[in-house]
């Protein structure tokens, strides 16, 4: 088994926080993994990406090679378009689908909704308003995370279990609210699948 | 073992506390940052004190780290690749007096530039100050080579240069610990034969450096940095540092057996090199950064058919990966689906509210007026102004720039000349160039804009800020009425215009202090008063 994934987004949404869930639980699962990130200048507010590779097996290259992300998961709908040469032909897109507009040459949304159709099933969520729902739309991230987890590879409740080692220094409502988020996020994304 | 999750760039650093560093000396800077962070971070858990706060610069980092080591203590020196030019002169020296307890350069490279104004390569310092260079392929390796590096350190008494390059600071997996090393004792030699350079003692060093040259490939042919993946085959691989990964990756994808040689540790060793090279019709030479050693080793088998980044077969300039790397053994890219038309590019910009904005807007309005509309700036958040939609300055080229090419600017007869310096790069390299200008009375303008904190590289401390910016301005012999201070807010904006066109007005060298907070690094206090991180 081995499963690329590029996390997409815009610097400051939180995507290194989906990356450290997903990478605890599969330290723990015993599994071999490798999360390539960006620091520095790029993070503010420019487009920012990760490469996470998770396999049974050895992994030598840090980042994935062209055409062969099984899955890209997009905090920001733009941001999904950017990382399209790596998608596998059977690789699936799940993103958020509130703009984050700080540039210019923004497209409209129904461009990036019709470019978004042209992958294989592409998985549409309306994170931010989920958040609202359960209460802070910071959680936004974890409802992204809950809506990718079936293409994971690893059980829900391995990555529930990881959510609340990482956040537990937080206090138990911050814990219980990420928890909802990813639930809620699992929960539409299956209706999608 | 239990596995630590670990950057590249951590794994360094726990490397370094567990193969009992007492101290780690840096300057800021991507993307190095993470391994001094990480060991302010954790060496208070260590049952020994480990000294790690930040540097003014790479070069009194340097200076610092080698003063620890003669004193018999192993110490760390950590900076990203353009920093290494600041620290040369202490680096290219050390190699001559040697040194006493450990000392290890971490010097990461940028290639791509994702961060950086070049994507030089520091293995060309290694073999210029003719130390010794491991560059490992992965946080394991990592791990275990600054263990090895320090030891290798104290037995041949040189400095150990370990390089790496973005890719592989910035990328986490799984690392297992060893055991804890103790610190050294206190053994500060005397040996002014070695430690004091003067013409007769560097002369006897330096001859004893070009000695010790085989004793150091010797090392590099038994290293377990260096070794062979047999395979069959016409062509073969020379695969250095992270490149050998690229390598790997293409030959599991696409099931090749072609025989590498992963080369992790310099000088070369050359008998490996030249077995692989009998055996082979081709060798493709793959290493990210410069052809370094490509070049090379066109010189040693000049009639050999090498390949790699000198004739095409590799891009020549960027990172590599496991794309570039397969063209480069004959696989035919595969079609890919394009990045839509519609997808522009999202720059990185100032942050909402940032002061940084308010004081560009006061700036574009003083200097809207100006026949000349030239501003010098330097490297730091600040930089960002280059972009809309502000476009407010015209020059980044290196710290501490910014100052002296204002002066040199206004030698030439540019006026106004303009210079903008953050509070952390200033004391980096900015404060002796504002001593030429005093020295020289040169008419400049130089903007300090002090946010309390190095922002760019995630909030480090700053060694001068505030109230100590004005008194370093006074000492350096800036009149005292031509030390301002501004605050960049929205509020302020009329009077802080013309507080600025007084001084870009003055014939003499004036400094404008622009104080705000950086908003990033308010908001993280505000998060850590309270207690949750």
């Amino acid at each position: 088994m081995q499963i690329n994934i590029i996390l997409a987004g815009v610097g400051g949404q939180g995507i290194l926080s989906i990356a450290a869930v997903i990478d605890h639980a599969a330290l723990r699962g015993g599994l071999t993994f490798r999360q390539a990130e960006v620091h520095g200048m790029s993070q503010r507010g420019g487009a920012v990406q990760s490469h996470l590779r998770i396999s049974d097996t050895e992994i030598y290259s840090d980042l994935i090679a062209g055409g062969t992300a099984d899955l890209i998961l997009s905090v920001e709908p733009l941001e999904a378009l950017r990382y399209l040469p790596w998608l596998a032909p059977h690789g699936r897109v799940v993103t958020a689908t509130e703009p984050l507009v700080n540039m210019a040459a923004y497209p409209a949304m129904d461009e990036i909704l019709a470019e978004l159709d042209r992958t294989n099933r592409p998985v549409l969520i309306n994170a931010a308003e989920l958040a609202r729902q359960i209460g802070n739309t910071r959680v936004s991230n974890m409802v992204m995370l809950g809506a990718a987890s079936p293409f994971i590879g690893i059980a829900s409740e391995e990555i529930e279990s990881s959510i609340e080692r990482l956040f537990q220094a937080k206090g138990a409502d911050i814990v219980a609210m990420n928890i909802r988020a990813f639930r809620k996020g699992e929960e539409v994304s299956q209706t999608q699948a | 073992m239990k596995k630590e999750l670990l950057l590249g760039a951590e794994a360094i650093a726990l490397g370094a506390l567990d193969g009992g560093i007492s101290g780690v000396y840096a300057y800021p800077g991507t993307p190095s940052t993470e391994i001094t962070e990480y060991i302010q971070k954790n060496s208070h858990q260590r049952k020994e004190p480990v000294r790690s706060a930040w540097s003014a610069n790479e070069k009194t980092a340097y200076e610092a780290a080698l003063g620890m080591s003669y004193a018999g203590k192993r110490s760390l020196v950590c900076m990203k690749h353009v920093g290494l030019n600041v620290a040369a002169d202490a680096f290219i020296n050390s190699a001559i007096t040697g040194v006493n307890g450990g000392l290890v350069v971490a010097v990461a490279d940028d290639p791509s530039m994702h961060s950086s104004q070049n994507e030089q390569d520091s293995r060309v310092y290694g073999k210029f100050a003719m130390l010794p260079v491991f560059e490992p392929a992965s946080q394991q390796e990592l791990y275990d080579a600054t263990r090895e590096a320090f030891d290798l350190s104290e037995s041949i008494r040189l400095p150990v240069l370990l390089r790496l390059t973005t890719r592989l600071a910035h990328s986490r997996a799984g690392v297992e610990k060893r055991e804890v090393r103790q610190q050294n004792r206190l053994n500060a030699i005397h040996a002014p034969e070695r430690f004091v350079l003067m013409p007769h003692n560097a002369r006897r060093q330096y001859n004893h450096l070009l000695g010790i040259q085989n004793k150091l490939e010797a090392y590099s042919e038994q290293s377990w940095l260096n070794r062979l993946i047999p395979g069959t085959g016409s062509t073969g691989v020379l695969a250095f540092g992270i490149a050998f990964n690229y390598v790997m990756e293409v030959r599991q994808a696409y099931g090749m057996e072609f025989p590498i040689l992963k080369i992790g540790c310099y000088p070369m060793p050359r008998k490996a090199i030249e077995d692989l090279f009998s055996r082979c019709e081709t060798v493709l030479v793959a290493e990210e950064g410069y052809p370094v050693y490509e070049e090379l080793l066109r010189g040693y088998f000049g009639g050999k058919n090498i390949r790699g980044r000198l004739d095409g077969a590799l891009p020549r300039a960027g990172e590599l990966n496991a794309d570039s790397v397969a063209r480069a053994l004959g696989i035919a890219p595969k079609e890919l689906m394009p990045v839509p038309d519609i997808v522009a590019n999202r720059p990185p910009a100032l942050c909402k509210g940032c002061g940084h904005r308010d004081l560009y807007e006061a700036l574009n309005t003083v200097m809207s007026t100006c026949s000349d509309r030239h501003v010098f700036s330097d490297i730091g958040c600040y930089t960002l102004g280059a972009l809309p939609p502000f476009n407010s300055i015209s020059t980044c080229v290196d710290m501490g720039a910014s100052i002296t090419m204002a002066k040199g600017a206004a030698d030439a007869g540019l006026r106004p000349a303009v210079a903008v310096i953050g509070d952390s790069t200033f004391t980096h390299s900015g404060m002796t160039g504002l001593l030429d200008a005093v020295n020289n009375q040169a008419p400049i303008t130089v903007i300090i804009a002090d946010n309390d904190t190095t922002a760019m590289t995630g909030g480090q401390s700053s060694s001068a800020t505030g109230s100590k910016l004005h008194a370093i301005c006074r000492g350096i012999g800036v009149d005292e009425e031509h030390i301002r201070t501004i605050i960049p807010l929205k509020s302020q904006l009329e009077e802080n215009i013309a507080i600025l066109r007084e001084e870009i007005a003055w014939d003499g060298v004036s400094v404008v202090l622009a104080y705000r907070e950086c908003i990033e690094a308010a908001a993280r206090k505000k998060r850590n008063r309270k207690g949750t991180p």
